[in-house]
């Protein structure tokens, strides 16, 4: 017998005896109706099945060894409590549908409902969806949104914005529909050029598209934008990609944003090259009917108990179809479960500690950095975890240095930013031990000293 | 529900769990941080005093072991697939082999940083290169893409394809036609593309008529989206005819291929003329829907729009791997990186595992497994299409109407039997549905259970509707006010106002 | 299931009661029924022109949406701010702390097309 039968439990006779019962003869029988031009005639042409040992032995030899990583810029490598790993592996948690039958989906509602939560407290805001896809369709969600509640066409972007949101953005947004306007950034400060910004906005904007931390790692100053932005009539977007940054940062709430969107993937998510990640939402109360996504709500049981059940979802697709505020369903709730048990284990003052030492061990590397005669730091406004390096000489020879070392020494900007030749963006995190940073710096005063 | 009942509900194995916020004491942590290393610097020395938080109240303050009983307890109160039979239509809730989960988890994948330099990803492009050609073979494709994290965003991915492909050759087409069967999300995804849905409707059979299709397909038409089997378990007999028809007018023919699990190894799409088609692997390809994603939704495309794909490409260079950036007509980007890398792992794991022959022994295997429900229960309920189905079947509350009884209280009742009530009220041109879809791991032991206890139902409506009224009452909690929940939206924790001191207003 | 005979009814559900150049528009009694409990009101706003026939807000139960159509052609000059807070006024009492908006026609002819009481009651189906 094949071992895939091990997920097929008919029995041969049992095959037969329900054939029987509906009064067919043979297996094919079942697929009458298909007009027989239509029918393969010739099996899948698929390598033949394999056994449970040769199929984790055959991923097992696909993987890369393991390098120290200064890699950032989007995705980053963070500890992992066990926990988080132990108990989103409870298959209740993750062989379940979405909760449409609250009496038996209890545990994923609270769950979500204290996900919502805890993203309202981390982002400063009123409102939390229970999750999106990850943190560049968020913003570009929130974009939409905000043309929803304005109805009108421009978007000024931060260019200082993750490179790949804005990419995103630019996808879900029809050109005919809308005009995406750039924000450049200073180009002594790494951070967004606000006279610019002010000089762009007027009344035909919808929304204002910020991040901090900057792709640049740089904190921005969102201090005094809100009052301008809304004085126009506009919405003020924020987004992030290292939630973790809030640890030790004012949230954007603080500042008058009206919808904050971002990544969550610091939050106890794995790497996996790329995601599943999870996508933060999060609104003012008053925008709550325009908001996308799923949302949990609290409320009693036939007996006055409390209980939770997925609410206000005449929004979505399944109930107002074409005028939906968005067609997403499936979204990321187990991802959505790993952050907020990854925030139950670390608690408040967890978080700041891990935020502090991620601020601690970024500065450490750029002062180390700094010292080498050959990498300035460009950019002088204040950082988070990662930082940009400008480098005497050229970066893709450096790196591949640092690779036969084992090291993956940080992520070359010209790609994004073809007028940032020879600059790195850098990443350090809680993960990178001080000897790691050290023998990086080294490696890099070392390697373009040579050169040079 | 006596006053026994509900001593034990308090007091029993089903426990009763505050939320996280309203445990643990001041001062309690639950975990281990890396050691320090470094000196703690000042964050005030480096950035201005205004852009420092000043306050993280309000999380949660607990010991490791108060985290893991928290959580634990949670999952208690849930069903998923492992629990048992979980025959939602259109959901497609196979049982999740746990090697896949555990190849997913392998660290040199789950560790894996998307900006890793390609020569040392060659395994996981591999992986994805690999699955892309599986999921051509199986659709009859000619181009994947595995960015989409979940059949909706398929579904945009694949209609911006057509919109760029016809904005493209200059034509003007706004409409796509969207048949009364549909997925919510179709409509959607349609506006969300910038096309105006038009409905069509289907006939007599339950299924679209190339008479139909003829009708109402002209230069305005974009594309047809199309479910195959539709949502009411039927094939779509005339498909071939109509895609022939929808192309000799120049528009596109979408699949939305939730519904696969029902002709793998069967049928091709791609034979049918079909030209976009998105794929849950969350559904057919055993990945798990981890109570409300992570899902993947690869689009498969025709040669004709294989320019417009998302980027990067994966592209295959005698025995390397890279991902190409270069393409000139791509709609552009639906994800920061590559799509659910973790789920297309375990996607990749399943096909390996089944093979060809393998997944072709599902489809039949699920096909079988519905109609021998159905033809097992229509003699109770009331099956509106009554003609061999695919996957799943479609009945509905009509012989139940007359002792009061609605879809609700049959589905709320199969609850109190310990099965997961299948999709009720959907698809909406059938008026009270109960959408019931298998899959091919339920045991013939398993369906026939659940059989007897929905011919058991049918009776109680008969004979003691009240038992289906109350139910559910084995459960951690019983019917909730949704209603309350809609009026005065609760949406986080509220230290100072509990919700059972709220008064229903009428 | 309630009428008054002194309103005028349309096809879609709605009612009207006329008072002069001005009318007051909200959903009837079988209407409020088949939607069950409302539980948002989307209003428009004051100074709002509509054309007969458009949509001038939607009404939202637990599970549906459903859009409220004006009859005649107006303006806007008055809603009712309390079904905010009260959504179920308009199951409690359609005709009365229910009312949704008023306005303003030019085109009175219009109520010509509406239907009585009687023929309204005529277009729907048999109570079971």
């Amino acid at each position: 017998m094949k071992d895939f039968y091990r997920y097929l439990p008919h029995t041969p006779e049992e095959v037969q005896e329900m054939l029987q019962e509906i009064g067919l003869e043979r297996m094919e029988d079942l697929f009458r109706m298909i007009p027989q031009k239509y029918r393969l005639t010739t099996p899948l042409n698929l390598p033949p099945p394999l056994s449970e040992i040769n199929l984790i032995r055959s991923l097992e030899s696909l993987q890369p060894p393991p390098y120290t990583s200064f890699l950032g810029g989007g995705a980053y490598h963070h500890f992992i409590p066990s926990i988080v790993f132990h108990l989103t592996s409870r298959s209740e948690f993750y062989t379940a549908y979405t909760p449409y039958q609250p009496e038996i989906s209890q545990g994923t509602l609270q769950a979500i409902f204290e996900f919502q939560t805890l993203m309202c407290q981390l982002t400063g805001m009123e409102v939390s969806n229970a999750s999106m896809y990850d943190g560049a369709s968020s913003l570009a969600e929130a974009v939409l949104m905000a043309y929803r509640i304005t109805k009108k066409r421009k978007i000024l972007l931060s260019e200082a914005v993750n490179p790949e949101y804005r990419k995103v953005i630019q996808t879900y947004i029809d050109p005919e529909q809308h005009e995406l306007i750039l924000i450049p950034y200073l180009k002594e400060e790494g951070r967004t050029d606000l006279r610019s910004l002010f000089h762009l906005l007027d009344h035909e904007v919808s929304a204002v598209v910020l991040q901090s931390p900057n792709f640049f790692g740089v904190i921005e100053d969102l201090s005094g934008i809100s009052e301008r932005v809304h004085r126009e009539g506009a919405l003020m977007i924020v987004g992030f990609s290292e939630a973790l940054a809030y640890g030790v940062l004012q949230p954007p709430g603080a500042f008058g944003a009206d919808i904050v969107a971002g990544e969550g993937q610091s939050l106890g998510i794995p790497l996996s090259y790329g995601g599943p990640y999870l996508g933060i939402f999060t609104t003012r109360e008053k925008f709550i009917r325009n908001m996308p996504g799923r949302l949990v709500g609290e409320t009693i049981d036939l007996e006055g108990r409390r209980g939770f059940v997925l609410t206000l979802a005449t929004r979505e697709q399944h109930i107002r179809r074409e005028r939906a505020t968005s067609n997403i369903c499936t979204n990321e709730g187990l991802c959505a479960l790993m952050a907020t048990i990854f925030l139950s284990c670390l608690g408040g003052e967890g978080l700041r500690e891990l935020s502090l030492m991620n601020l601690s061990k970024a500065e450490y590397a750029k002062r180390l950095a700094s010292e080498s005669r050959n990498c300035r730091i460009p950019f002088s406004s204040p950082t988070f975890n990662e930082f940009v390096l400008e480098l005497e000489g050229d970066v893709e020879g450096v790196l591949e240095k640092l690779r036969m070392e084992r090291i993956l020494g940080g992520l070359p900007l010209a790609r994004f930013y073809p007028e940032l030749k020879n600059h790195l963006l850098v990443t350090v995190t809680e993960m990178n031990r001080i000897e790691e940073i050290e023998k990086w710096a080294e490696l890099l005063g070392k390697v373009i000293g040579q050169r040079g | 529900m006596d006053d026994s009942m509900r001593r034990i509900e308090d007091t029993g194995l089903i426990q009763n769990e505050p939320l996280i916020f309203e445990k643990g004491k001041k001062g309690r942590r639950g975990c281990s941080l890396p050691e320090w290393e470094v000196d703690e610097v000042n964050p005030g020395a480096l950035i201005p005093s205004h852009l420092l938080r000043k306050e993280l109240e309000g999380f949660p303050q607990l010991s490791e072991v108060e985290v893991v009983r928290h959580f634990t307890r949670l999952s208690q109160w849930n069903y998923g697939v492992d629990s048992g039979l979980y025959p939602l239509g259109s959901c497609t809730m196979k049982y999740n082999p746990k090697v896949n989960e555990e190849v997913a988890r392998l660290p040199g994948f789950s560790k894996l940083h998307p900006y890793t330099p390609e020569e040392l990803c060659q395994g996981i492009l591999k992986v994805m290169f690999e699955l892309e050609t599986f999921l051509a073979e199986i659709t009859g494709m000619d181009r994947v893409t595995l960015q989409p994290a979940a059949g909706a965003q398929g579904e945009l991915t694949g209609l911006m394809m057509i919109r760029a492909c016809l904005r493209d050759r200059g034509e003007k087409r706004t409409k796509v036609l969207v048949p009364d069967t549909a997925h919510g999300t179709n409509c959607s995804s349609s506006t969300l593309a910038s096309f105006q849905m038009v409905g069509i409707k289907s006939n007599e059979r339950g299924i679209l008529s190339a008479k139909q299709v003829e009708e109402q397909m002209n230069e305005e038409v974009a594309a047809l989206m199309v479910t195959n089997p539709n949502t009411l378990g039927l094939f779509e007999e005339e498909l071939g005819e109509i895609s022939e028809i929808v192309h000799q007018r120049g528009g596109f023919v979408y699949c939305d291929g939730a519904n696969l699990n029902a002709l793998m190894g069967i049928v091709k799409l791609g034979d049918l003329g079909v030209d976009v088609v998105q794929l849950n692997l969350h559904k057919t390809f055993s990945t798990p829907h981890g109570g409300g994603g992570p899902g993947a939704g690869p689009v498969a495309v025709k040669r004709d729009l294989a320019p417009f794909l998302p980027i990067p490409i994966i592209e295959r260079e005698g025995e390397r791997y890279r991902l190409n950036w270069d393409s000139p007509k791509t709609i552009g980007k639906m994800k920061a990186f590559y799509g659910n890398v973790g789920v297309v792992l375990k996607a990749y794991a399943y096909i390996l595992s089944m093979g060809g022959e393998g997944l072709k022994r599902v489809s039949e295997l699920a096909v079988l497994n519905a109609n021998y429900l159905m033809k097992k229960l229509k003699d109770y309920y009331y099956l509106p299409y009554d003609r061999p189905c695919m996957h799943e079947c479609v009945f509905t509350d009509r012989y139940q109407e007359r002792y009061h009884v609605t879809t609700l209280d049959i589905a709320k009742r199969l609850i109190d039997y310990g099965f997961h009530p299948p999709t009720i009220y959907f698809p909406l041109v059938v008026k009270g549905a109960l959408m019931i879809e298998p899959a091919e791991t339920e045991s013939k032991e398993e369906l026939d259970r659940f059989i007897e206890t929905m011919i058991l139902i049918a009776k109680e409506a008969e004979e003691n509707p009240d038992l289906l009224l109350q139910a559910p009452q084995r459960v951690k909690v019983r019917r909730l006010d949704e209603v309350l929940a809609a009026r005065k939206p609760r949406l986080k924790w509220n230290p100072d106002d509990r919700v059972e001191n709220i008064k229903p207003e009428c | 299931m309630k009428f008054p005979e002194d309103l005028l009814y349309s096809e879609t559900h709605e009612w009207v009661r006329e008072e002069g150049d001005r009318i007051t528009l909200g959903i009837t009694d079988y209407a409020q029924k088949e939607l069950r409990d409302i539980v948002y009101v989307e209003l428009p706003e004051i100074g709002a022109e509509f054309k007969k026939g458009d949509s001038i807000g939607v009404v939202e139960s637990v599970k549906t949406v459903t859009d409220v159509f004006t009859p005649v052609s107006g303006r806007v000059i008055k809603r009712n701010e309390e079904l905010k807070d009260h959504p179920e006024y308009i199951n409690t009492d359609p005709y009365g702390k229910g009312w949704i908006i008023q306005m303003e026609i030019r085109q009175k002819e219009e109520l010509k097309e509406l239907l009585t009481a009687q023929a309204y009651q005529g277009l729907l189906p048999e109570e079971e």
